[in-house]
């Protein structure tokens, strides 16, 4: 690979780019962004590279998107290791890790399909973050295992 | 601590419950004292699932308050049939009552409905959720029956789905209860409720067999196996078969043992134990009515 095309790949001119990513977990990382490839979004993203911290990490690069708090909460429970940078004109204008929200609402779909929240109700999903996994705020149940299987963004 | 609605077991603190619980002894000793005490007011019944013991014992609990009910009726009768939302039947129904009793075949039913009503809501049952009034009616039972003091539970049958089990277990940590769990591998306590018991600091351990706890217990609260839980008939024969109990099971218990059920039983507890100084499940059914009775009272004065 040219310097050049290396540099087309790995630069962007505004968006943002999620760096520290557990290894692995950059498609669903995608699907939390609510990215398939479908709305023409410029998406680059670099799978289980070589990370001083980490060891293996994924970095997602997206182009023209600025993430939202409820995305960034989100995020954190599959890469907790996150770094969110805010790209304008090439440079870096903001970076910071992601935290631990309290609780994540109306992005993870319940698996209990006994819970009313998987029913045709006004209601959002509700989850509280534990130290290990989510939990319900309705019927209690909790997630420890591949929380990512559970995004559902409508 | 006021609350508008009674939701979850995990909600009610031991000030809570022995309020009710004082409430209920109060009435039971003299129901005449508050024989038209809620004269006018009007609770509405919500059973989008058949109950006999719950709904009679609201139903009677309320006209003996000298209120009287509204009942939704079958589902099958209702605008639910229509399609109708559940967030939708409650904010229509709550204009007609002063209090709502709802059960609901869905977990987490009681809790969505409660944030769509301003009038109290109480949980009669959500699905595999919680059911905190037979909690009530329950721990009423034990305090006049074995007390709370170094008291020793075990709880045996479906612990996974059984929605009176996950309300009694908060309950009990709160009264520092040691508790017993017996159960078939498959049915045992939902993780969640595991989790609550733990960050709660239980005192709790978990068994297949009821013989390798049952000559410790002051009470074994037993609960029903249902079929439809196992694959095949074979199974559920094999399984609940291990979970019942008879007079002879009974006679390497203590002599003070307290057998409880939140009935219907089947065939778990067999005909023989009612005849014995153990039996207490006809009694704590009974006791669902003052129990129910103070916990009106005091939600519809605002004193809980």
């Amino acid at each position: 690979m040219s310097e050049d095309q290396q540099l087309r790949v790995s630069k962007i001119t505004e968006g943002t780019v999620i760096d520290h990513v557990t290894g692995g977990q950059a498609l669903n990382v995608l699907a939390i962004l609510g990215i398939d490839g479908s709305g023409g979004e410029e998406v680059s993203i670099g799978m289980n590279v070589p990370s001083e911290r980490l060891g293996r990490k994924d970095v997602v690069k997206v182009e023209g998107r600025e993430l939202s708090q409820d995305e960034v909460d989100v995020l954190s429970l599959i890469a907790p290791a996150a770094t969110i940078n805010i790209v304008r004109d090439y440079d870096v204008v903001e970076k910071h890790r992601v935290e631990r929200p309290g609780e994540v609402v109306g992005v993870l779909q319940c698996p209990n399909r006994n819970c009313i929240t998987t029913k045709d109700e006004p209601v959002d999903s509700r989850f509280a973050v534990l130290d290990e996994g989510v939990r319900c705020a309705y019927c209690d149940t909790i997630i420890r295992e591949s929380i990512a299987d559970h995004i559902h963004v409508d | 601590m006021p609350q508008d609605h009674i939701i979850s077991a995990k909600h009610l603190s031991r000030a809570d419950i022995e309020l009710v619980l004082d409430r209920a002894a109060e009435i039971a000793a003299d129901p005449q004292a508050v024989s038209d005490r809620h004269a006018g007011k009007l609770l509405g019944m919500l059973f989008f699932e058949p109950s006999t013991r719950t709904k009679m014992s609201f139903s009677a609990a309320m006209k003996r308050l000298g209120g009287d009910i509204v009942d939704m009726g079958p589902v099958d009768q209702s605008s639910v049939k229509k399609g109708e939302s559940l967030a939708d039947t409650v904010r229509v129904v709550e204009g007609y009552a002063d209090a709502l009793v709802m059960r609901h075949p869905l977990e987490g039913s009681a809790k969505m409905a409660s944030e769509f009503v301003d009038v109290p809501l109480i949980n009669a049952g959500d699905g595999a959720g919680q059911h905190p009034t037979q909690t009530l009616l329950d721990l009423y039972t034990i305090r006049e029956s074995a007390g709370f003091d170094d008291l020793t539970v075990g709880i045996m049958g479906d612990l996974k789905y059984g929605r009176t089990v996950h309300s009694l277990a908060h309950a009990l940590t709160t009264f520092d209860a040691q508790q017993h769990f017996i159960s078939p591998e498959s049915l045992k306590l939902p993780r969640g409720v595991r989790y609550d018991l733990h960050e709660e600091g239980a005192a709790m351990r978990e068994h297949t067999e009821l013989d390798e706890v049952l000559d410790s217990l002051d009470v074994l609260y037993v609960t029903r196996i249902q079929a439809e839980r196992f694959p095949d008939e074979d199974e559920y024969r094999k399984v609940a078969g291990e979970y019942q109990i008879d007079a002879e099971t009974l006679a390497a218990a203590k002599d003070d043992l307290v057998v409880m059920h939140p009935l219907p039983r089947v065939d778990e507890i067999a005909p023989d134990v009612d005849e014995t100084d153990h039996a207490r499940y006809f009694e704590q059914a009974h006791n669902g009515v003052p129990v129910r009775m103070a916990l009106l009272d005091l939600i519809l004065e605002g004193n809980l």
